[in-house]
């Protein structure tokens, strides 16, 4: 198989679209936390228990007419796990060695289940750009079919139950991911950020809970699971966002109009590193990307495809990179060999031209 | 300063250690401090739950969530005792609500700000709170009815409330 190729298998549904607001939301995700009441939480379970859970939630999902593949992850080699979490498709917990662990997975990489994980259920939606509204349609319509065929730990006093305090109550986490660069370089970011979390929100890094920012790409996601409803809680992210995203907006006119120079040139510099570079790390490519898109979005730059970082922002991660690659890299040569990704993805062919 | 070990990237971990009455100092960057064990938290990072077990020494001053304290021992069901669960802040089966729940709106309200359900309800397991809630809608409704002066509509409503409320205590 060609380079090409591979590259395009490696793409989920998310990362090629430009959903909603795609000029700051990179995208949108959901999931739901649930276990069935006659078992005690994965942590807490004896294996006998997990198979148990595992075999009747599998029968359910089979039955779903979502076409979900069901992914028995001792099955599946440790890189290959590596890449569904890079690809936002489970969490880095999931991807360790445990007893029963399932993924269930849709052809587009939409919806993701996690079978005995934190909890036996943790049902994912994803979608490119700004797309809570929908994204809560969804993950309600499976969980209700779901809920149809098991018996749910629910009560009446604090809602769903979980395994962790801080997911009872919905089990709803609700994740926007945007790009902030206008913010970063007007000096406005910190600012914002604040804000947010004091509205009730937890900005994180791109991989969730404890992992860095880079390339100027935050997750923001609703901090509680009590006392608000699901629409609730989405309404108010969705307020929250927008606000985001036309600060971020006018931030960009902003550099535009009074700093154009210094900006162009960043762009374009980055766009020449990015397009000739020998050797690349994640951090520096992230960074660079990061320049590139907000250049595109300032229609600076106009030859490339403006859901370039959305892709490659997943394409370039280590056990990502790797698979397409093929091979097992150490980490100078996968150095090499991302520059090697993203000079072909820049250069590349019809498919990628704007 | 640059990390004195990758001698690349800027140094933000201080480490001091004695070894022997011998005092050395390094200046590292996260990611060798890391590699070197100097760093502990790096293992774990922190999170939300980490500050549950905080929580819970804090609620009664001077008084550790011990497993002798009244009506909060220990699940039956699974056996996780309340000083596990204030240790790792998490539960290990449905059950655990019930035998900590005296404790838990104290700690729930500290973790969410708010103590109450407002959310989704399962249709298989939520029959009796689903009711409750259609009750409450239906005298929102009711009410605003009586406001519009719309009687006839008020006590349509009021036979509906009626009907649900003797299902509810059947």
């Amino acid at each position: 198989m060609s380079l090409d190729k591979k590259i395009k298998k490696s793409q989920s549904e998310w990362m090629k679209g430009k959903g909603p607001m795609g000029d700051v939301v990179i995208s949108t995700r959901l999931r739901l936390a649930r276990n069935l009441a006659d078992f005690p939480f994965p942590g807490r379970a004896e294996p006998g228990d997990l198979k148990e859970v595992r075999n009747r939630v599998e029968k359910v999902l089979e039955k779903l007419n979502y076409g979900l593949k069901i992914l028995d992850l001792k099955e599946i080699p440790q890189l290959e796990r590596k890449t569904l979490v890079e690809r936002h498709l489970m969490s880095m917990n999931h991807a360790e060695d445990g007893p029963e662990k399932v993924l269930a997975v849709d052809e587009f990489e939409m919806i993701s289940i996690m079978i005995n994980e934190e909890d036996h259920m943790r049902i994912q939606v994803l979608f490119p750009g700004m797309q809570l509204e929908d994204g809560l349609r969804l993950i309600n319509e499976i969980d209700d079919a779901i809920e149809e065929e098991l018996v749910i730990a629910f009560n009446e006093k604090f809602g769903y139950l979980t395994s962790c305090p801080t997911n009872v109550g919905t089990g709803l986490r609700a994740s926007v991911m945007v790009h902030l660069p206008g913010l970063k370089l007007a000096g406005r970011l910190g600012q914002t950020l604040q804000l947010i979390s004091r509205l009730g929100m937890v900005v994180r890094g791109m991989y969730g809970e404890g992992s860095e920012s880079q390339g100027d790409i935050f997750q923001i996601s609703n901090q509680v699971t009590l006392g608000a409803s699901e629409g609730e809680t989405v309404e108010n992210m969705v307020g929250i966002i927008s606000k985001v995203v036309e600060q971020e907006r006018q931030a960009r006119q902003y550099l535009l109009k009074n700093r154009e120079d210094e900006i162009r040139d960043q762009v374009q510099r980055a766009y020449g590193l990015l397009s000739h570079a020998y050797r690349m790390n994640t951090e520096e490519a992230l960074g660079l990307l990061s320049d590139l898109k907000l250049g595109i979005e300032l229609d600076l730059i106009k030859e490339v495809e403006p859901s370039i970082l959305s892709q490659l922002m997943v394409l370039i991660r280590p056990a990502m990179l790797q698979r397409i690659m093929g091979q097992e890299l150490e980490s100078g040569l996968r150095d090499v060999k991302r520059a090697e990704l993203i000079r072909k993805k820049l250069s590349g062919g019809e498919s990628h031209v704007r | 300063m640059l990390c004195q070990e990758c001698k690349e990237k800027k140094a933000t971990v201080h480490v001091t250690s004695i070894i022997n009455g011998k005092k050395t100092e390094l200046y590292l960057c996260e990611e060798c401090a890391q590699k070197k064990g100097e760093w502990g938290f790096a293992a774990e990072p922190l999170s939300l739950h980490n500050f549950i077990s905080g929580f819970l020494g804090g609620l009664e001053p001077g008084i550790k969530p011990k497993t002798e304290l009244p009506g909060i021992s220990r699940c039956e069901k699974c056996g996780l005792t309340f000083e596990e669960f204030a240790q790792k802040g998490r539960f290990g089966c449905q059950e655990c609500y019930e035998a900590f729940s005296s404790q838990l709106p104290a700690i729930l309200k500290k973790v969410h700000g708010r103590e109450e359900y407002r959310g989704k309800i399962p249709r298989r397991t939520g029959g009796v709170l689903r009711k409750k809630r259609e009750i409450e809608d239906l005298r929102k409704a009711m009410e605003k009815s009586v406001k519009e002066e719309d009687f006839e509509k008020a006590a349509e409503i009021r036979d509906k409330i009626r009907e649900l409320e003797k299902e509810l205590e059947g």
